[in-house]
């Protein structure tokens, strides 16, 4: 560690205590021209990933999804079925790895918490008054606390995107570290919703805010508004963490959330982490997926892999 | 009463704006007086004197440049009957002076003829612009004296190239006096310069010189000199136009071609994006 | 890590002849002195195939049988028509643009990714653009009834082999000219297989002949007195070699030769862009690139930042097979073009400039280099003036706006610059003063046929694509 890099740290550490300094950061951080990201985005997704490398490309995006369900109709049992899913997502190939976690609200925390125990599997919650984060804090904070005493290990807040839209940083700021705080162990995933910050010069200030806040991953998005994950997105929050490390030593995790359905589109991410971040972060503690159906699709292309034949939904469990 | 002695006119070369006598010391008689006899140094010290002159030139404004060259029109106006006494024909000092009128008027329209956005194939804004090449060397026509040189600068110039001209070695003294309202137009110094004398003398030091950027054959009617001229400019890839032929009509419309092909097409392109 | 397994694209779409003859007359002949060389796969050095060699009775062979097409066929006809026969060709481009797309990449040893991505899509966009000239030259802005020159000889180089091909094929035979092209000894064969398509299209015979040979067969070309007008695109001093060949003639002439780009670096610039940028500009097609952005010039404020993202950035690039559809890099063009890199990149360092190359394992047999950058070059440096063509970066520093544009403008080349900002009013200032025919601005080698594209001073002149482009091939 260098001298620059130690006082980096530190100044890095004091921003949160000034609004005009980290407004003055924020937008001192590099722009992104929306024309050459979306071009790099693109080339990558050109990347030809065959034979043993979509073998293992395969594994590892299940490893790395985060089974996700977030619906008004969610019921003990729904939940418990894809907690089931979520050990065992091929029953009938042992071989099959588990998903990385079960992403659910924090009222089905417990029943997903009594099948996953012991697993390996994490345990994800929405809180902060997911989706749209527009609740007083206090209840945002209970929120938080209560999923974690139910058992869950990750928690996936929202951002005021009002306030950070409005350029309120420092409140941003404050309940990111709040709502950290009330995650105790439990990592914190903090949702930027990126279909809201419009440009991926917000993108990448609202990555590093978050990063600077003590966020333990990024995430682009709840799935609630139209526009979830995009390549281009995700590869300017790989970039915010790559740099983030650099400048501080901390490495942070990233998840693309909504929109990703099959294998090729997971392939591209996987690709991306590679050329971008590198290998450091193509594991499950530093990258996930928030999908729902893309799971099975994995199934079908790794089944495809194994047999030769190309698999149909009837064969793999619907949940 | 004694008849007044007239006082006669020395005809000088026009360099950087100034009237030196040529650094050789040497003149030629022609048309009944002595001319100044331009040496390979002139040629040279002449294009220093235009590429000087070219950051300011090329850089004022097409308004700008389009107003020297109305006034450069106007200058003549005013000097009609001195050119008449050199034996122009009168005609053909109004139709030197409606050119300079004509070209006057290109200086903020041929870039938007030239030029323009380009709708390529992409989120891209892409915008092609013509600039001035740079130094450009003219051989005049030998004839007609001025229209022919007013032909040949006025295109080179309006666009913010500067010129060396070689003037007409057997009638040298139109350029002089051209000089000399040039010299009353506010045409800053060094955006034309001409040199009187022999071509062989000047010419081939310009077609060779490496900072100069193009160069204009119109008056070279030897087409052995013309070649070995074109051979010369083409180590350092000048852009050459050709000799005029024989039976060139001056009074014709000149078109855009002279201006174009001392220009250069400069592309910009810049994504869109948010 | 998670490596990529080998994915080829298939090469079996190519079918290719042991031999070609020369295309004459729209139809395949055997060369009158009989001399033939063959063509190899850069990447294996393998033999692709056996190629006449055009003498001089081939040359002026072909040079009548352009003429006659000229005067009998292709002049006369409706410009309506002629559009239609480009139409038509830009079509059978499209349609057998995977394997063309092969064939140059076998040939000339570009990757797959650039051959089917950019060199295919942009051929047949070129043809498709200046299609639609054909029956509109009145409206050009050329005057009221511009004319064709006649016959075009035409001299292209290896880097874009069919690209180069269509830059000058098509605005040519819009304008109403014939032509004679000659490809690159290196790469002759997509030009063939073109020639296969001219058949297909039926376009009347003689309108389009493709000599193959080397430079004298080139020389003979630029140098037939039954030539109206030659383009060429190569090096400056051949360049200028046909300068002096067409003084004293009536040969109209278009030159697009050498370049020494400066892609300049703002401490404001979009970083991560940038680097793409920087990458893109010198290290696509192997920087056989004439434009290619080989001068880095970097803000000495953030030059250190720059370059460590650079270098991140190269160690992640895939040199290898060029029919890979992973590989970023592929082979070099020939041993002559590898020796010549080699020659250049020992005398940077020679000349005390420090040498950086990711690691990269690079095959046995074939020509490779890996792609390289020099830092601490001053302008003093020959990696720094002269031309190398091939993907080797010189990296100088700068400290101000006015000092960034003296260095980018400081060389004998013109044909292109990058600026990277994300200012405004500094790009167009910057544009203003940059003495080149192409200004990437916030992106980098960007090519359109729409777009003119040429150079300043010993770039060469005369302007491909868009209006501009015509006007090379009309009398004006």
């Amino acid at each position: 560690m260098t001298a620059t890099a130690t006082s980096a740290r530190s100044d890095l550490s004091e921003l949160g205590r000034s609004e005009t300094a980290l407004r003055t950061f924020l937008h001192g951080l590099p722009g992104v021209d929306q024309v050459g990201a979306e071009q790099r985005a693109a080339q990558l997704g050109t990347r030809s990933i065959k034979t043993t490398a979509k073998a293992e490309a395969i594994d590892l995006a299940i490893r790395m999804v985060d089974l996700t369900t977030l619906e008004g109709a969610d019921t003990p049992g729904k939940v418990r079925a894809l907690a089931a899913k979520a050990l065992r997502p091929d029953p009938a190939d042992p071989s099959c790895p588990h998903v990385g976690a079960v992403c659910v609200y924090p009222a089905m925390v417990p029943y997903v918490a009594e099948v996953l125990a012991g697993s390996g599997v994490h345990l994800a919650s929405v809180a902060t008054a997911f989706p749209s984060g527009q609740a007083p804090l206090e209840i945002k904070l209970t929120d938080v606390r209560a999923a974690v005493e139910a058992g869950a290990d990750e928690i996936d807040m929202v951002i005021n995107r009002g306030a950070f839209l409005a350029g309120r940083y420092s409140e941003v700021y404050d309940e990111i570290v709040a709502t950290k705080e009330a995650c105790g162990d439990a990592h914190l995933k903090v949702i930027l919703e990126t279909g809201e910050l419009a440009t991926y010069d917000n993108v990448r200030r609202a990555s590093w805010l978050a990063m600077l806040a003590g966020g333990d991953f990024i995430k682009t998005s709840t799935g609630k508004v139209p526009v979830a994950a995009t390549l281009p997105v995700t590869l300017v929050m790989l970039e915010a963490v790559r740099d983030f490390r650099a400048a501080t030593g901390r490495q942070v995790g990233v998840k693309p959330a909504g929109g990703i359905k099959n294998t090729k589109d997971a392939i591209k991410y996987l690709v991306m982490v590679n050329e971008t971040v590198g290998p450091d972060w193509l594991d499950p503690d530093w990258f996930r997926f928030g999908a729902s159906s893309l799971l099975n699709d994995l199934l079908m292309q790794r089944t495809k892999l194994t047999t030769g034949v190309y698999a149909g939904p009837d064969y793999f469990t619907l949940d | 009463m004694s008849e007044r002695v007239a006082v006669r006119k020395t005809y000088k070369l026009f360099i950087g704006g100034k009237f030196p006598r040529s650094e050789s010391g040497r003149s030629y008689l022609v048309q009944d007086s002595n001319v100044s006899l331009a040496s390979r140094k002139d040629a040279r010290d002449a294009v220093v004197a235009a590429r000087a002159a070219v950051k300011g030139w090329a850089g004022a404004t097409a308004y700008n440049r389009g107003q020297i060259l109305y006034r450069v029109a106007e200058m003549l106006e005013g000097r009609r009957e001195q050119f008449v006494a050199l034996g122009v024909p009168a005609d053909e000092v109004d139709a030197a002076i409606d050119r300079w009128v004509w070209y006057a008027g290109w200086s903020d329209k041929l870039p938007q003829v030239y030029g323009g956005a380009n709708p390529v194939a992409g989120p891209y804004f892409n915008l092609s612009a013509p600039e001035p090449t740079g130094v450009v060397a003219v051989v005049a026509p030998e004839a007609p004296a001025l229209l022919g040189l007013v032909s040949v600068i006025a295109p080179a110039i309006v666009t913010g190239n500067t010129v060396v001209v070689a003037a007409s070695p057997a009638a040298p003294l139109a350029a002089v006096t051209l000089a000399e309202v040039l010299a009353t137009s506010d045409l800053p110094g060094g955006v034309v310069n001409i040199l009187t004398g022999k071509l062989t003398e000047t010419v081939p030091t310009l077609a060779s010189h490496m900072d100069v950027n193009a160069i204009d054959l119109t008056g070279v009617t030897d087409a052995e000199l013309a070649t070995e001229l074109e051979v010369k400019a083409a180590e350092n890839l000048k852009r050459v136009l050709r000799p005029a032929p024989a039976d060139h009509d001056w009074s014709a419309d000149p078109g855009v071609t002279r201006m174009t092909v001392l220009l250069e097409t400069k592309t910009v392109w810049h994504p869109k994006g948010v | 890590m998670f490596e990529y397994a080998p994915a080829p694209e298939s090469r079996a779409i190519v079918d290719l002849r042991p031999s070609y003859g020369l295309f004459v007359d729209g139809e395949f002949v055997d060369p009158t002195d009989g001399g033939s060389f063959k063509s190899i796969n850069p990447a294996s050095e393998e033999v692709l195939a056996e190629v006449a060699e055009g003498g001089s009775a081939d040359v002026d062979r072909a040079v009548r049988a352009a003429r006659r097409a000229y005067e009998q066929v292709w002049g006369p006809m409706p410009g309506r028509d002629r559009a239609k026969y480009l139409f038509r060709i830009a079509r059978l481009i499209q349609e057998r643009s995977r394997e063309l797309a092969v064939l140059e990449s076998l040939d000339n040893g570009k990757p797959i990714r650039e051959s089917r991505d950019v060199d295919l899509p942009l051929v047949a966009a070129h043809f498709f653009y200046y299609a639609g000239w054909a029956d509109k030259l009145e409206h050009a802005g050329f005057g009221a009834n511009p004319k064709a020159l006649g016959v075009a000889a035409q001299v292209i180089p290896w880097n874009f082999p069919l690209l180069m091909l269509a830059w000058k094929i098509a605005p040519a035979l819009a304008a109403g000219n014939t032509v004679v092209l000659k490809p690159a000894e290196t790469t002759p064969l997509t030009a063939l297989l073109f020639a296969e398509i001219c058949q297909q299209a039926d376009l009347p015979a003689g309108v389009v002949n493709i000599v193959t040979g080397a430079g004298e067969t080139g020389r003979t070309l630029v140098e037939h007195p039954g030539v109206d007008k030659v383009a060429f695109t190569g090096s400056t001093g051949v360049g200028k070699a046909i300068a002096r060949a067409v003084a004293g003639t009536r040969k109209k002439l278009t030159l697009e030769l050498g370049g020494k780009a400066a892609n300049i670096v703002f401490d404001d610039a979009p970083v991560d862009q940038a680097v793409e940028g920087i990458v893109n500009g010198i290290f696509f097609n192997q920087g056989h690139v004439c434009c290619a952005g080989s001068r880095l010039l970097v803000q000495e404020s953030v030059a250190e930042q720059v370059l460590e993202s650079l270098k991140r950035r190269m160690a992640r690039l895939r040199v290898g097979d060029p029919l890979d559809k992973n590989t970023d890099i592929g082979a070099i063009n020939s041993a002559a073009q590898l020796a010549r890199i080699t020659e250049l990149s020992d005398a940077g360092a020679a000349e005390g400039a420090e040498r950086w190359s990711p690691a990269c394992e690079l095959p046995e047999r074939g020509f490779w280099f890996a792609p390289t950058i020099f830092t601490g070059v001053t302008q003093a440096h020959r990696i720094a003036r002269e031309e190398i063509f091939g993907p080797v970066l010189s990296v100088l520093t700068f400290r101000t706006p006015a000092e960034a544009v003296e260095k980018a403008n400081n060389t004998p080349y013109g044909l292109s610059a990058g600026i990277w900002t994300d200012k405004g009013s500094r790009i167009l200032w910057m544009a203003d003063r940059l003495r080149a025919g192409v200004v990437w601005a916030n992106t980098f080698n960007k090519f359109d046929p729409t777009s003119p594209f040429g150079g300043y001073k010993e770039s060469g002149y005369g302007r491909e694509g868009g209006r501009q482009g015509l006007e090379a091939y009309l009398n004006v």
